[in-house]
């Protein structure tokens, strides 16, 4: 990190102290250096940059399970029929008016739905802060900043391994990091009790960041009896949870099953934080929906938290995106559609189950002298092979096998064409560790 | 990594945990932001600090005490307030001139034609997905915008020295403009117009930069504070950052003409002042896209650096769909490579990837000869609309001998007119007539129609001449 001081000095070397009149009286700016020529190149997003080099890749070999998109088992990107339905209804009906800056109300509200319960006393009473985000980055980069504004002082435990960006909000909102365990690599499972207490030794009153299911990057998650104690322990330390949920009903099949985690907080009392996002159980990723919302003591507290959110909203993009979601709440909003959609969300669920099962089937009757339990009690987009880096720069080079360096497999990218080789290059790299 | 927002330092952490107090935080940031950060009321910094919590409760008790418990409630955004303003209003004959929104003749919102025919061709391609989008966005929207308010044959591009990243309309775009400044550019401070749009102050500060202002507007004359604008921008620090409205001011309408653009140029090239462009009205304010883009053509045709944020809320009618692009023009190829790296990292941490569907929509229709043409032709048919309705409205007040003169309703252009009028006398406006306008007195010419521009005159009348 370059100081202010070395950026100055720096400038000046490059473009000489002095300019002539002649130079500045010219009509052109051609004797002055750039002003960002200092600028270094950024490193490549560790996640995106997964993808970029997959496509660059020349074989016909090649496999990307890097970025956790869904793929069908041809390999190919779904558009779910629900949302082609939903697409066909939208286009031509409506204007494209702005948004209000806090976004579209029938969006939050059947989003609100889904991760409180269709019936939650929270949403009758008005209770929730909600605002429509771009997505789940959104969600949380909103929250981030909520958190640096009006509580400057506190700070948030991100769980060991997370999703890489998380890291980037969270600093991006200059809001302190701390880490608490979660993964167990012995076990390539939780490390419950080194969670437990880290959660026990956190100041009172700290922030946790919570995979609310399907844990990225591990597959990873608590069991409900696991989730009942950290809650518990939660109230005795007085923690705010706040609930990452990218992958309701992607993981288990089941949208109201994947919201345990979150329906058990509230039970207990919790004042809850949520980031919702519709990119991977609608299809909807480059459509940038999502929903930030915030469990409050009453509805005027909602509508004080609902109004500061739109404030840190609208100095970033004034008002969120229609398209994505009027299909969502064109989706959720109709019985019909709604019931497709559940029906289509289990079935990208069940492949990727099935995709577990097959890979560790086929690792197993490899011989690997390792164990692979983990791959199917993982649950939803991701499994974490605990592959070394080393391992899998070799798949990478050896097999044009594309993914993390954290040896996170995107499972969605896993199809009956790939899965016997990827086994077999996984046996490759691994069977003599 | 580089410096936080508000130039603390990341060492500063420990420093800050001591320094808990709010106030002191509060006073710390006020210092740091500038005292010269002069706005007309109701000014966005000044509200903004009261309203925040000021006693924060880290353990508000397990007895279901919220850690918000002290959050009060934002004021209303005094634009799209009055929105919600005039649709509380039971009353039949009401007015909308708050925000910039284009209206038809008939009062109502516009989808244009071109825009449904691109939107049918998206749904109706079954090969079509929904993926994530680079974080750079979609490239050949960049491209394309890139060659819209630069001209295909700018140099510029050609010599590939301008990275365009697809941002979220113009907020988005300046956002991030002012992030990448914030985090890489040695000078932190930006010089905005006074007046200017209000959302600007609070983007460029929550992206880390301190707002100063320069004079702009001229009310004894209705139009530009010239010789005011040279002395302040002479008096600038070498490097800081000014913002430049590219067309049709917001929200005075009152544009340099183009010997005056040609001064500034001057003047901010010898200063080494770094042009920020806000090009939110391309093709809206005079009808030409070219036309309109004259001023930002000028400076990125001298070889020098610039960013432009554009917008196509207006000028396409997208809205809601949040479809606009940010481009840093850069002395060197290779600089705008690694500048383009470094942008990555600005928007990735804050919504990872840009919405698909505005700029699909927008690439479909500027790579296509016949839908481009289409378009410019609905565009000048707004433009002209807005023109006519601004001859009507002046027409108007000549008829009825409203006391002043108005011809600035007639030379001002874009989508708003800086009336002249006071608080007081748009508070009247609103209570009597019903005629909905923020109070600055500006006024969305998208909002008047031949129905109207009669009622608005009665009012602007009736408030002259009673309310001083």
């Amino acid at each position: 990190m370059a100081s202010m001081a070395a950026i100055s000095r720096g400038l000046l070397k490059r473009r000489g102290i002095v300019r002539s009149p002649a130079a500045v009286a010219g009509l052109g700016a051609r004797s002055m250096a750039s002003w960002f020529g200092h600028v270094e190149p950024a490193a490549k997003d560790p996640i995106l940059g997964v993808t970029e080099a997959f496509l660059a890749d020349p074989s016909p070999d090649k496999v990307n399970v890097g970025v956790g998109a869904y793929r069908d088992d041809n390999g190919k990107p779904v558009v779910l029929e629900c949302v082609r339905e939903a697409e066909r209804r939208i286009a031509g009906h409506l204007n494209m008016e702005y948004l209000p800056m806090g976004g579209s109300i029938n969006m939050i509200a059947e989003s609100l739905k889904l991760a409180y319960g269709e019936d939650s006393e929270f949403i009758k009473d008005k209770k929730i802060a909600a605002v429509q985000a771009l997505s789940g980055t959104g969600a949380c980069r909103l929250f981030a900043d909520f958190q640096k504004r009006f509580l400057p002082d506190s700070q948030i435990y991100i769980p060991i391994p997370t999703w890489s960006n998380h890291h980037n909000i969270w600093r991006d909102a200059c809001v302190p990091q701390r880490t608490f365990r979660y993964y167990h690599p012995e076990t390539r499972g939780l490390d419950f009790a080194s969670l437990m207490d880290d959660i026990k030794n956190a100041p009172n009153g700290s922030f946790f960041l919570l995979h609310a299911c399907a844990h990225n990057p591990t597959g990873v998650d608590p069991s409900e009896e696991q989730w009942r104690e950290i809650s518990h322990q939660f109230k005795v330390k007085n923690h705010f949870p706040f609930f990452d949920m990218a992958y309701q009903g992607f993981a288990s099949g089941d949208p109201e099953k994947d919201a345990k985690a979150i329906r058990i907080f509230l039970e207990d009392g919790h004042l809850i934080g949520c980031a919702q996002s519709y990119a991977k159980n609608m299809g909807l990723y480059g459509q940038r929906v999502g929903c930030l919302s915030i469990l409050c003591e009453d509805e005027l507290q909602a509508v004080a938290v609902k109004s500061q959110l739109q404030q840190i909203a609208r100095p970033m993009y004034s008002n969120p995106p229609v398209h994505g979601a009027l299909i969502v709440s064109t989706i959720l909003g109709d019985p019909e559609l709604k019931s497709l959609w559940l029906r289509e969300v289990k079935g990208m669920a069940d492949r990727i189950i099935g995709m577990r099962k097959a890979l560790r089937d086929n690792l197993e009757k490899l011989g690997s002298p390792l164990s692979w339990e983990h791959v199917t009690n993982q649950i939803g987009m991701f499994c974490y092979s605990g592959m070394t880096p080393e391992q899998v720069d070799r798949l990478t080079n050896e097999f044009h096998i594309y993914m993390t360096r954290n040896g996170r497999i995107s499972m969605a990218g896993v199809t009956t064409g790939n899965v016997g080789y990827l086994a077999n290059a996984i046996h490759e790299v691994t069977k003599s560790a | 990594m580089a410096h936080d927002k508000a130039g603390k330092t990341m060492e500063g952490d420990n420093m800050r945990a001591e320094l808990a107090s709010p106030i002191f935080r509060l006073n710390t940031l006020a210092r740091h932001l500038g005292v010269s950060c002069s706005l007309s009321p109701p000014s966005p910094m000044e509200s903004q600090f009261p309203n925040q919590a000021i006693y924060p409760s880290p353990t508000a008790g397990f007895s279901g005490g919220s850690v918000f418990a002290n959050v009060v409630q934002a004021p209303e955004d005094p634009i799209l307030g009055v929105t919600v303003a005039y649709n509380k209003d039971p009353s039949r004959m009401k007015v909308n001139l708050g925000v910039g929104a284009y209206r038809t003749e008939e009062g109502k919102p516009l989808v244009l034609n071109v825009v449904r025919r691109a939107e049918q061709m998206l749904v109706n391609n079954p090969s079509r997905v929904k993926e994530y989008l680079p974080i750079t966005g979609l490239a050949d929207f960049n491209k394309l915008s890139a060659k819209l308010i630069f001209g295909a044959d700018s140099p510029a591009i050609q010599e590939n020295r301008v990275v365009t990243v697809q941002c979220l309309s113009g907020t988005g775009s300046l956002r991030v403009g002012g992030e990448f400044l914030a985090k890489h550019y040695h000078e932190r401070t930006i010089y905005i117009p006074q007046p200017t749009w209000g959302n600007h102050t609070k983007v460029f500060m929550l992206a880390g930069l301190s707002v100063k202002t320069y004079r702009y507007y001229d009310p004894t004359t209705r139009g530009l504070n010239f010789k005011g604008l040279l002395e302040d921008l002479s008096m600038a620090p070498s490097g800081a950052i000014v913002l430049l409205h590219a067309c049709a001011h917001n929200p005075t309408g009152v544009d340099p003409t183009v010997g005056q653009w040609e001064q500034m140029r001057l003047l901010i090239r010898s200063k080494g002042l770094l042009p920020f462009f806000d090009s939110a009205y391309q093709g809206f304010a005079s009808g030409s896209l070219d036309a309109d883009a004259q001023s930002v053509r000028m400076f990125a045709a001298d070889g020098g650096e610039c960013l432009t944020a554009q917008s196509y809320a207006k000028n396409m009618g997208l809205y809601g769909e949040r479809v606009g692009a940010l481009s840093i023009v850069c002395k060197y190829a290779d600089v705008a490579v690694r500048v383009e790296s470094q942008l990555k990292l600005v928007i990735r941490p804050m919504y990872s990837n840009p919405p698909i569907h505005g700029a699909s929509i927008v690439a479909t229709i500027l790579k296509d000869k016949e839908m481009y043409y289409e378009w410019t032709v609905e565009l000048k048919a707004m433009a002209n609309r807005i023109i006519n309705m601004r001859q009507q409205l002046f027409d108007a007040l000549r008829a009825r001998g409203t006391p002043g003169d108005w011809t600035h309703i007639i030379k001002q252009i874009g989508m708003f007119t800086f009336t002249g009028l006071n608080k007081e006398q748009v508070a009247f406006m609103t209570q009597e007539y019903h005629v909905y306008l923020t109070s600055d007195g500006r006024i969305s010419m998208a909002g008047l129609n031949s129905k109207t521009v009669p009622h608005l005159a009665d009012a602007i009348h009736a408030a002259v001449t009673r309310i001083k």
